[in-house]
């Protein structure tokens, strides 16, 4: 390993101008002529709108242009994946215009579009927008939003249903739980989040009058996405026309994949008025419009044996969709969530119902992890309490499940088939880093402290490397979703590489760098790394479901291999010897069996200036583009162990040791897999202590809409992490890459809140649902201990 | 925001007079309460009175054996002054305690006595400490101030200039703090004083107040278990998504012992 080849912990290139504050976001750009938009929202969660007066504000100061609902004349934002319902309906599709016609649906929703001079003239303007509403009751809970009688989303949508699907085999599950010498249950939920990238959305159009052209810069995970998404369907302009541009983006989490309504409103505007349009989202606005996680409700139950042995597992659970379909909504609680429910275990028999449902709220999506946290929390808590009930010991009842080491590839019964894995080594590894042999001394100690201390445990599969396109599409994808990797080796040996992934936060201008450079055996200094801009980038999927490396990356390493192919013909010729036998090692192009050699400079310059070249059989140039097509979903997996005191004076709970130890195939920069990892922890015990995304189950209105009520994680509510990497490679692509982005915050919630519960189990408790806040863990401690009393 | 005059005296009787002559004027302090507030265009006074650039307003100093310190004092000036630290250091750990570094580098004592936020941490050391509040009329008894949510004492044109700490034999402050914004869920200032045992509560009611029922207990034993062991009622305090009002009675007990244990 060279100090910058795969295996190195390379400082990231891209840290430079990030924190010298030279970075270059949406909101920095500034086309000439520019103007800005404020969008209106609604106040109501759910209102007819029965007239919108603009006159007050249309001549207002600086305002160029308003238009509401009547005045636009184009498509809705689609839904990118489509669902069938257990009776083979397809799911309810609701049309989803970015300006509201007749009816608000949620608080937020967009109302009218304001275009100013300047952004506070806009601002100012909508104040003088006179809308009146009729209110309508609002349907809120996830829970409740398919009983009979309740307010109505849509009318199509009977029961505010979207769809009511299943997957796996119920007469086999029903077959398990008829022989079950056991049957442990759990109700759970697992709360709404929001997001909250550091930066806030934000999008800029312009048209070029001149040539008919038109370009988006938006904050964006998937700029061809959105070109095709905003272009095929919305605006209807044909990609040869529409550039889209995502610069640096500070943070996505997969808020930042989907199209937005104010992508499409900027662009739109921008052709109508003929001139660049931009639009920055307020924290307060990102609250209210950025695609939220998460939101299930769920039932399972789970057979066993007499030892212990996981018969069958029955799973029902209600997923909030929001408002709207968002743009790969459906696929989140379905094929992202059922498919994990065997976990890494050896359940024969699965059988697991979602039913979506609209609700007057904040479209819910892919937020990081997206299904496989929801799945893994739920198998997670149900097994410990399985064990709690069989009275088997935690990790035991794991151990004795676990898919073995010699039964890959595994086929499970909810789909997938898992390529490698070693559960028991993530297993033992965390156990050992963790001192879980060492624990009851330190529960002992605790104790002696006036604190209760609990240990908690999660071992986890998920499935990512998203995603074989035939596979996907027979499931419901509108897209495929292979990636595409583009090499160029410049006259002097330099190379570019254009990725169609998207880097806001991975790391990917160093990690691509470095296997470029190792690769092809030049220094990294001498790669760039470009990418967020459709008329530079070939095409691609972008970057979510920790995609980049194994696809991505794929792509890359496939157009590698054309590079090094042509590169040794041209060698060949050069050194006048056998194509054959051109062996290419460390940059240098060698003969075998000699002590002929020709560097890669001077290959690369011979491709450009070939007066010395085989011309009519090769091509002049070296650039290659490959498009990489996974054949199976890579699966990361491991064993998350957390430790945590509780102080039952307050009911507050502290992190005090925190170990990872994952599966995630080949690690081209540990240092930023470590990194990923810490951020995916964090966001993880952000769900199981902090964040909750809560409405008034009344008005509709986000009564967390702010950060002074939304709890984001911060680096004193969390330990510092004990992280390590204990990888089986990938099977079926070139890198053996598994995929790291998501880990963190699938593995961990379960941990924590098995560890609380450990912690608070001498009382009596339970159960206790995320956020495990101060307040409910004190509610639990007073209510056990009210009970004890009682008895 | 919307438009607003904006003036920067240069004294406090230059911005009383400012106030007098403008209709719907508004003092900005530290404005950590009122920007956010005219960001969100929940206010829309005519003019801005700036009282950054007087000088007068500014500083703290060994008084009578307290600390005086003037409104426009940053919390950050507060918890670094060695005098504070010397004279009276649990006001300094609750001036470290505020918000977070950029709260703490622009708010102002003064700011936030005047506002009388349920969930701020300085008014339940001014209450605690029985301190006195200077403004540019009168002086007015800490147990005479706060009024309720968001009142005060303070009269139309009245301007805080300082506030007077006596010092007292020992003091401690120990707060719960919102794991989101970091206000006070529940404060509790506990001083012994020449005049007696002090309790200040702030978070949990419409505003600062004094727990008779703890200053009971502690008057007969300064300890953190004498508090401890009270139970508090939880009729009339705040209830929200973060803590409910039985929550918050517990938290008092629990916060009152932890300051009692901080005392010095």
């Amino acid at each position: 390993m060279t100090a910058t080849g795969i295996g190195a912990s390379v400082k990231r290139k891209e840290d430079y101008r990030f924190l010298t504050g030279q970075g270059s976001y949406t909101d920095d750009i500034n086309r000439h002529g520019q103007v800005y938009a404020y969008i209106l929202r609604s106040p109501h969660a759910h209102a007819e709108i029965a007239k919108i007066d603009t006159s007050a504000a249309e001549s207002a100061p600086g305002v160029i242009a308003i238009f509401t609902g009547a005045d636009y004349d184009k498509g809705g934002l689609p839904a990118g994946w489509q669902i069938h319902s257990k009776d083979g309906s397809p799911m309810i599709e609701p049309p989803h215009l970015p300006l509201c016609k007749d009816r608000v649906r949620h608080v937020g929703d967009q109302v009218a579009l304001v275009i100013a001079e300047t952004y506070a003239q806009a601002k100012d303007a909508a104040e003088q927008i006179d809308v009146t509403y009729k209110e309508l009751p609002a349907i809120i809970s996830t829970a409740d939003a398919d009983k009979p009688g309740k307010p109505q989303v849509w009318a199509d949508a009977k029961n505010n249903t979207c769809f009511d699907w299943h997957l796996g085999d119920k007469a086999a599950t029903d077959a398990a739980f008829a022989k079950a010498h056991h049957v442990t249950k759990i109700d759970l939920v697992n709360q709404r989040l929001v997001p909250n990238a550091m930066e806030p959305r934000a999008a800029v159009g312009d048209y070029d009058r001149a040539t008919g052209e038109y370009t988006l810069y938006t904050t964006s995970q998937n700029p061809h996405v959105i070109r095709l998404l905003m272009g095929a369907f919305v605006l209807q302009i044909p990609e040869h026309k529409l550039r889209v541009v995502a610069p640096d983006v500070g943070g996505g989490f997969g808020s930042k994949i989907f199209h937005y309504a104010e992508e499409a409103l900027v662009t739109w505007a921008a052709g109508k008025l003929r001139r660049p349009v931009k639009w920055t989202a307020e924290r307060g606005e990102s609250f209210l419009t950025d695609a939220q996680g998460r939101d299930h409700v769920s039932h399972a139950e789970l057979a066993m044996d007499k030892d212990g042995k996981f018969l069958g597992l029955r799973v029902s659970t209600v997923a909030n969709m929001g408002a709207y379909l968002s743009t790969f909504a459906p696929c989140v609680p379905t094929y992202l969530y059922a498919t994990l429910l065997a976990g890494v275990y050896t359940t024969p028999a699965i059988y697991a119902e979602v039913k979506a449902v609209f609700t007057n709220t904040v479209v819910v999506d892919a937020y990081r992890g997206a299904g496989r946290p929801e799945a893994t929390y739920l198998l997670e808590r149900l097994v410990d309490k399985a064990a709690r009930e069989m009275k088997m010991d935690r990790v035991e009842i794991r151990r004795k499940n676990f898919i073995p080491r010699d039964a890959f590839p595994y086929q499970t019964p909810v789909a997938l088939q898992y390529d490698s894995g070693d559960y028991f080594a993530t297993l033992e590894a965390a156990l050992k880093a963790s001192d879980w042999a060492g624990f009851e001394s330190r529960r002992a100690d605790a104790k002696k402290r006036g604190k209760l201390r609990g240990i908690g445990i999660s071992t986890y599969i998920e499935a990512c490397g998203i995603a074989p396109s035939a596979v996907v599409g027979s499931l419901g994808a509108r897209a495929g979703l292979y990636e595409c990797g583009s090499i160029r080796v410049h006259p002097t040996g330099s190379v570019t590489v254009f990725t169609g992934t998207h880097s806001h936060g991975q790391g990917h201008e160093t990690t691509f760098s470095q296997l470029v450079s190792d690769t092809l055996g030049i220094p990294i200094e001498n790669v760039e790394v470009s990418h967020g801009d459709t008329n530079k980038i070939p095409f691609g999927m972008g970057t979510y479901g920790s995609r980049s490396l194994a696809v991505g990356g794929s792509a890359l390493v496939k157009a590698m291999d054309k590079i090094v192919a042509k590169a040794k013909r041209i060698a060949a010729h050069l050194m006048e010897a056998s194509v054959a036998d051109v062996e290419f090692k460390n940059g240098t192009f060698t003969v075998a069996g000699t002590d002929k050699n020709v560097p890669w400079g001077t290959v690369a310059l011979t491709a450009y200036v070939p007066h010395n070249y085989p011309i009519t059989e090769l091509e002049p140039g070296l650039e290659e583009t490959a498009f990489y097509d996974p054949l199976n979903f890579t699966y990361p997996g491991g064993c998350h162990i957390c430790e945590v005191e509780v102080d039952p004076d307050t009911g507050v709970t502290q992190i005090v040791n925190f170990t990872a130890v994952d599966d995630i195939g080949r690690v081209i920069n540990p240092m930023i897999v470590e990194g990923q990892v810490h951020g995916g922890v964090a966001q993880g015990i952000g769900q199981a202590l902090l964040e909750n995304c809560v409405y008034d189950e009344e008005s509709g209105q986000l009564l967390t809409g702010s950060l002074m009520d939304y709890c984001m994680p911060r680096a004193d509510d969390l330990p510092n992490f004990k992280v390590a990497t204990q990888s089986t490679m990938c099977t079926h692509n070139p890198l053996g890459a598994k995929g790291v982005g998501e880990v963190g915050a699938i593995g961990s919630p379960p941990a924590v809140i098995n560890a609380v519960l450990d912690a608070l189990s001498p009382l009596g408790v339970e159960d206790i649902s995320m956020p495990a806040t101060p307040l409910k863990v004190w509610q639990a401690i007073h209510s056990a201990s009210a009970k004890v009393a009682a008895e | 925001m919307h438009d607003f005059g904006y003036h920067r005296p240069a004294s406090a009787a230059d911005a009383a007079g400012l106030l007098a002559g403008k209709n719907e004027a508004k003092i900005v302090a530290g404005g950590m309460t009122l920007i956010p507030t005219l960001k969100q265009r929940l206010a829309q006074p005519s003019d801005l009175i700036d009282l950054g650039g007087i000088a007068e307003l500014k500083g703290i100093k060994v008084e009578s054996g307290g600390i005086t310190i003037g409104a426009m004092t940053t919390h950050a000036d507060v918890e670094r002054s060695t005098d504070v630290r010397k004279t009276i250091p649990a006001l300094a750990v609750l001036a470290s305690g505020i918000g977070d570094p950029l709260v703490r580098n622009r708010g102002t004592m003064g700011g936030s006595v005047a506002n009388s936020d349920p969930a701020a941490d300085y008014p339940a050391a001014v209450l605690g400490l029985g301190a006195t509040v200077r403004t540019n009329k009168r002086e007015i008894k800490a147990d005479d101030f706060f009024k309720g949510m968001f009142e005060t004492a303070l009269q139309d044109g009245e301007i805080i200039t300082a506030i007077h700490f006596p010092k007292p034999e020992k003091a401690g402050y120990s707060k719960f703090a919102n794991p989101a914004s970091r206000y006070a869920i529940v404060g509790v200032f506990v001083a012994r004083t020449s005049g007696g045992i002090r309790v200040a509560v702030t978070g949990a009611g419409p505003c600062a107040y004094r727990s008779k029922e703890l200053e009971g207990a502690l008057s007969a034993n300064f300890t953190p278990d004498a508090v401890k062991a009270v139970k508090l009622s939880a009729d009339g305090l705040n209830s929200d998504l973060h803590a409910t009002a039985e929550y918050r009675a517990h938290l008092i007990s629990v916060m009152a012992s932890r300051a009692v244990a901080a005392a010095s």
